[in-house]
């Protein structure tokens, strides 16, 4: 990792000059051969990489309605040029999403298009040498997928598409990311993205019952693979032992409890994350969700609840039904899946939660949307729920909610400058000169509303800002949970009550209409 | 000379016509695989049509993006249309009424449609950003649409042509029945050049006036829990007996 500087906080966000080649330095470190192998791919670069490469590039613009239109549609207009987090922290040019995209663009018009292949001067079409590929290995992990762009683009051209399609065929010609290939690697073989087997999942749920009723006198359970469970909660495995997720997990448990909800996780299936939507991977994607709709039907349950992580979200709410459905066994009064905000949302909406706010009443609370939630999906049944459904929820058990600049919050956030598979050290740098923009609009409300801590709904977000918000002078446990600030805030019925059965038929409410398509 | 631009503009529109709808033909056969649309979407087809027309109509997303752009591509746009529209004049006969109605507008179009280039030009050369991302394409095309512009306003105020006689032409074009076509300079530029643009359509960025109806962020609906979403070589390629 080389060395670099925090950026100070300037006050506002700053569209830097340009400054070519800043951080041609930053590549993460290549995936070993064995991690490869296991999903599949070559080692190593393999000899003929150029032909395989475009053979490869072929075949996704054939199978992607999306790329083959991205590659020929882009103006150059510019509207994308001061919108990536990435290109507003470090001022290298090829972090302007139209720039990034062009790393690849150029090497579509030379081999795929007619002035491309002979004008290749007048539109900027290049050759895939192993300078280029050098250059989309460093340059297309600098993007974290977040889709900023895609909203202010005028033909809606989504960077993440390209960077996913460009790791795709890296993969395909040996060049992998370690972090994302290694990863995926644990979760085809154990289920989750720590590697964390059957048992040890059970102690730590174990040591979490434990301390809940050490808390609060109640004893909240977390079951594992109980067959017959109404719900099967997926959550991202670091909600079982990093900081701050574990205190959501506890607050999806306390929800559970005081809601009367039989559920359960599933040691098979004990990851929502998805890396491979990060390396443009369906098959490996899909395989990843056919895991969690075997756990389903294994252990028999009735609906599926996804917890706090922005791309798992997008994966489960738009991918799912594609990739591993029809989920026709699940009870079709529910939405196949349902965010953990939608049902506690719900449960808060008829009144069967109760709070006590004052327990939150130390803090002053900002909401930070993670992209793949706000611009990758939706909660509730109107567009926007997605911002509206976590709002609401600190709003019931906080008092105090401040939000951010309009033009940081919503379908204009700013990513985490963790997200879309750099969330690893060997990438450190960029990680932290992406951040800046949401330091900058966190420091704002800070300075002018005395906001103490920010709360997300992502678990790569919450390790993210508890790795650089420190950096920035803020402290690394002011990124907390929405479930967190539930979990701190909610009344639960004493002990003796807990073991009454809940008939399952009237302790959820089903959704309201959404046979409207 | 009427017979060169004559063939010249005929095979411009084939290259124009054909081109395009062989882009056309392979975006919609190319499948989106996956539910893709930037959120927040719309969840019914009606809303999604009328995202489009924000987007066709207001250069929605581009507004958000940036006010300058935006009102230099629209000066822009709108006044490449308003002429376009002027120009049926040559085509019809006897004009149709609502052509001649916008005959003035038409003349000030002209003007929007240059000050629009100008100032996207303009952004192209002093904005760092977008002076690093253009390539010589880029101002080509800039350059293309600028002189179509001016030599079109140059026959209006400078040196006029005879319309009479162009007139006739290009209604000999429609019915296959060649005229002579007025031998004036800026007449033949502009004729050429407009020929050109024609040619170089399908094979540029120009591409983006088909692509913006297929980019699935923006034509997709947002509604994968309720429908599923399969592409053709999906439906093949996932099967329930498969698993892992």
């Amino acid at each position: 990792m080389a060395d670099f500087d925090t950026p100070t906080l300037k006050g506002f966000i700053e569209t830097p000059r340009v400054k070519p080649g800043v951080m041609a330095h930053s590549k993460p470190y290549a995936a070993a051969p064995e991690h490869q192998a296991a999903l599949g791919f070559p080692g190593e670069l393999v000899d003929d990489w150029q032909d395989k490469a475009i053979d490869k590039f072929g075949d996704l613009l054939g199978k992607s309605r999306a790329l083959q239109v991205y590659m020929d549609s882009c103006v150059k207009c510019g509207a994308c040029t001061d919108k990536c987090h990435y290109f507003l922290g470090t001022g290298d040019p090829k972090n302007m999403p139209v720039a990034r995209q062009d790393l690849m663009r150029k090497v579509y018009r030379r081999y795929f298009t007619f002035t491309g292949k002979y004008m290749p001067w007048l539109v900027g079409a290049e050759d895939l040498t192993k300078e280029v590929l050098d250059d989309w290995y460093s340059y297309f992990h600098q993007c974290s997928q977040c889709r900023r762009c895609s909203v202010y683009c005028p033909y809606g051209i989504d960077t993440a598409e390209i960077s996913m399609a460009a790791r795709e065929i890296m993969d395909h010609v040996g060049k992998g990311q370690k972090y994302c290939n290694e990863i995926i690697g644990k979760v085809h073989d154990i289920g989750n993205n720590l590697g964390l087997p059957e048992k040890a999942l059970r102690a730590t749920l174990e040591d979490l019952e434990e301390e809940i009723e050490e808390d609060t006198g109640v004893a909240v359970r977390l079951p594992l693979n109980e067959a017959g469970a109404d719900v099967l909660l997926i959550t991202p495995s670091a909600d079982f032992f990093a900081e701050p997720h574990v205190d959501g997990l506890i607050g999806y448990a306390k929800v559970f409890h005081a809601s009367g909800t039989s559920w359960t996780l599933s040691s098979y299936a004990s990851e929502a994350a998805n890396f491979a939507m990060f390396i443009g991977s369906t098959e490996q994607m899909t395989e990843i969700c056919e895991r969690i709709r075997k756990a389903a039907e294994d252990l028999g349950v009735k609906r599926i609840v996804v917890g706090e992580c922005g791309h798992a979200w997008r994966v489960a709410y738009n991918f799912w039904n594609t990739l591993a459905g029809p989920f026709d066994f699940l009870d079709p009064n529910y939405p196949v899946p349902q965010h953990i905000c939608e049902f506690t949302h719900d449960l808060i909406q008829e009144g069967r939660l109760k709070f006590d706010k004052s327990e939150n009443d130390h803090m002053t609370v900002t909401f930070h949307d993670s992209c793949n939630v706000a611009r990758a999906s939706r909660m509730g049944e109107e567009p926007g729920g997605q911002f509206r459904y976590p709002r609401e929820i600190i709003k019931a058990v906080c008092n105090n909610f401040v939000d951010m600049a309009a033009d940081t919050i919503h379908e204009n956030t700013f990513c985490c400058g963790g997200g879309g598979g750099l969330l690893t050290d060997d990438l450190m740098e960029i990680r932290v000169k992406g951040a800046q923009p949401r330091m900058e609009a966190l420091n704002r409300v800070v300075e002018d509303h005395g906001v103490t801590h920010m709360a997300a709904i992502c678990a790569i977000c919450k390790t993210q800002f508890s790795k650089v918000m420190p950096m920035y002078g803020f402290g690394m446990d002011k990124i907390v949970g929405v479930h967190q600030l539930l979990s701190n805030a909610i009344i639960l019925d004493s002990g003796d009550q807990e073991e009454q059965e809940t008939d399952p038929e009237i302790s959820d409410t089903p959704r309201e209409g959404t046979e409207n398509e | 000379m009427a017979t060169v631009f004559a063939i010249l503009l005929y095979t411009a529109t084939a290259v124009l016509v054909v081109g395009i709808t062989l882009k056309i033909r392979q975006y919609s056969k190319t499948p989106a695989p996956l539910k893709i649309p930037t959120t927040p979407a719309p969840t019914t087809s009606g809303g999604v049509v009328f995202r489009m027309i924000r987007e066709v109509a207001f250069f929605e997303s581009l507004f958000k993006a940036s006010k300058w752009t935006w009102l230099f591509g629209y000066l822009f746009h709108a006044g490449l249309l308003l002429v376009l529209l002027r120009h049926l004049r040559y085509f019809t006969n006897p004009v149709w009424d609502w052509v001649v109605l916008i005959q003035p507008f038409g003349i000030y179009a002209g003007f929007a449609m240059v000050i629009g280039l100008a100032g996207l030009w303009g952004r192209r050369l002093l904005v760092d950003r977008v002076r690093y991302i253009s390539g010589p394409s880029d101002h080509l095309m800039l350059a293309l649409l600028a002189a179509i512009g001016l030599s079109g306003l140059g026959m209006k105020y400078l040196a006029s042509t005879d319309i009479i006689q162009l007139k006739a032409f290009a209604l000999g074009l429609l019915r296959f029945d060649w005229q002579p076509l007025p031998e004036h300079p800026l007449l033949l530029l502009h004729l050429g050049l407009v020929a050109t643009l024609l040619i170089v359509f399908p094979f540029s960025k120009l591409l983006h006036a088909p692509g913006v109806f297929f980019s699935p962020t923006r034509n997709q609906v947002d509604n994968p829990r309720e429908k599923r979403h399969l592409a053709a070589w999906q439906k093949a390629a996932v099967s329930r007996s498969g698993g892992d």
